[in-house]
């Protein structure tokens, strides 16, 4: 209770020193909108369906994108983890992409799938599967061999020990490489929507971009202020609950409640 | 020299044969004899201990027993079958706990359970239920692992390695790292374990009075490369205080010819 009393006043002290900048009138009201005025452009687009829309257009390929790129990724960095001609080869790939910015992507995803859905979904995978494969091969890798052994010994084989072994040993890698993956993928994402447009749909990266073109700086706050939002409720909704598994299993970082 | 008796005087038949058994590592481009044509007979129901100074190969002979490690020549037999690959007739207790983090001490003691075609579901339950009892761990049943203290890790992993009832236990090290008053209350319970359940135990360890106390037979072995230089029998009563004076002797014989062997090896080299 006291943390989040503490939470709301950092946040409310935050939105008065905006407030009181716009106040002061040294910056033109078009360059810095004040916080009432982003608040207004929120609610209404709220109502009127374009930021659900928008949102829900960017929710949709982020997390096909993502969810094909874990599927694509995961099997690899097992494989890679098992293989050493592998590792020297896919997963020196793996490294090497995963350092480029998966915006990089873009021009090339343009070229190929021109200004199509699936021209988002191929920069939202490149984003994804890089980091996947990596965590999930150093996870595979960082097991120590003892869990193997024991297993081994106590008949687990094949299948059975890499679902009920490896995987599971290696969940705390595998767990931040996804949340590495997902941050990619959600950057690359919003690079992209606001690089090009794409006409099967309007993304929050569209909204963005429009709200430059028209000069509606409360646009672009109030745009820019629903990215971060739904950025940190991926972040509570989809791995706080796994990190608190791990943290709880593992005994890690016990003070996080 | 003389090749020191092998097998365990008694009417019980033999349990595992361990038949001219060789190992080499390379290491960092040293070739290391671990075992040198070692041959061990151990009678079921036997508690044999193998001490020796660390490198003479006593964990490298446990893993080849287990099926962990195949021997660069020589062979394992368990109850007369060729020893290939593990199996669970001869489960391991380790050097560490080896515990899985992921599951709590009941989903431990149930993970070699569940490999058990042959089991009911309800029959696997009890099984769990009666070895966490065994071992006095009935209350934290759903403790993570890393809620357990050292002794009462082993204590899951002494669990869980009983409870798919295997004919062999195999325990490498497994009081180690434990402090000495908890480990004086282990030596208690395996016997007590032992003797209900009559399990074969081969049980490494570089402890003079922990060999004294639980093994029939001390098998001692010697470094560079890994031999058998030595096998002790120790005909005390059960179950033995780790304290007694009796059993200090014993300890005593073993504690002289273990530092033989380190001069040996040492003028060997």
């Amino acid at each position: 209770m006291k943390r989040l009393i503490i939470a709301v006043l950092f946040f409310v002290v935050l939105f008065a020193v905006w407030d009181l900048a716009v106040r002061s009138g040294r910056w033109s009201a078009i360059l810095l909108p004040s916080p009432v005025a982003v608040a207004d452009y929120i609610w209404s687009a709220l109502w009127d369906g374009t930021l659900i829309d928008a949102a829900w257009v960017t929710l949709k390929r982020l997390f096909i994108g993502y969810l094909a790129g874990v599927i694509i990724g995961l099997p690899l960095g097992l494989l890679t983890s098992t293989s050493q001609i592998l590792e020297d080869t896919v997963g020196a790939l793996a490294l090497g992409l995963q350092t480029l910015p998966s915006v990089c992507w873009v021009p090339l995803a343009l070229v190929w799938f021109g200004q199509t859905e699936g021209a988002m979904l191929f920069v939202v995978i490149m984003g994804t599967v890089w980091s996947v494969i990596i965590a999930t091969d150093n996870g595979t890798r960082n097991i120590p061999p003892i869990y193997a052994r024991a297993a081994r010994t106590m008949g687990s084989e094949g299948f059975h020990k890499w679902t009920r072994v490896i995987l599971p040993a290696s969940l705390p890698f595998l767990v931040s490489g996804m949340k590495q993956g997902w941050a990619f993928a959600w950057r690359s994402l919003m690079a992209a929507e606001i690089y090009v447009t794409i006409l099967t749909g309007f993304g929050l990266g569209h909204l963005l971009h429009y709200g430059r073109e028209l000069n509606a700086m409360e646009q672009v706050i109030g745009v820019m202020i629903v990215i971060v939002l739904i950025g940190w409720l991926a972040d509570r909704c989809l791995f706080s609950p796994w990190e608190r598994f791990l943290h709880r299993r593992w005994g890690t970082n016990v003070k996080a409640s | 020299m003389a090749s020191p008796s092998t097998s365990f005087p008694g009417e019980h038949p033999a349990k595992l044969v361990i038949n001219d058994v060789s190992k080499s590592f390379t290491p960092s481009r040293v070739l290391v004899q671990a075992l040198d044509n070692v041959s061990l007979t151990v009678a079921e129901g036997e508690f044999l201990c193998l001490i020796g100074p660390s490198g003479c190969g006593k964990s490298t002979l446990l893993d080849i027993i287990a099926g962990l490690t195949r021997p660069d020549s020589g062979r394992v037999l368990a109850d007369g079958k060729l020893v290939e690959g593990p199996g669970r007739q001869r489960l391991v207790m380790f050097q560490e706990s080896a515990l899985f983090p992921w599951l709590d001490a009941y989903g431990n003691v149930m993970f070699g359970l569940k490999l058990r075609p042959d089991l009911t579901n309800r029959e696997r339950h009890k099984i769990a239920d009666y070895y966490l009892e065994l071992v006095g761990l009935e209350k934290f049943k759903h403790a993570h692992v890393h809620e357990l203290s050292g002794g009462m890790k082993q204590r899951v992993a002494l669990a869980r390695a009983l409870a798919p009832d295997p004919q062999v236990l195999l325990m490498d090290e497994p009081f180690a790292a434990l402090d000495a008053l908890t480990r004086d209350q282990l030596y208690d319970d395996i016997q007590r374990i032992w003797m209900e359940s009559r399990k074969t135990i081969v049980f490494v360890t570089h402890n003079v009075r922990e060999a004294a106390c639980l093994g029939d037979r001390v098998v001692l072995m010697s470094p560079s490369p890994g031999r058998i230089a030595e096998i002790f029998e120790v005909p005390l009563p059960r179950p033995r205080d780790i304290n007694s004076p009796d059993l200090a002797g014993y300890a005593y014989r073993i504690a002289a010819a273990l530092k033989g062997t380190l001069v040996e090896g040492a003028v060997s080299e």
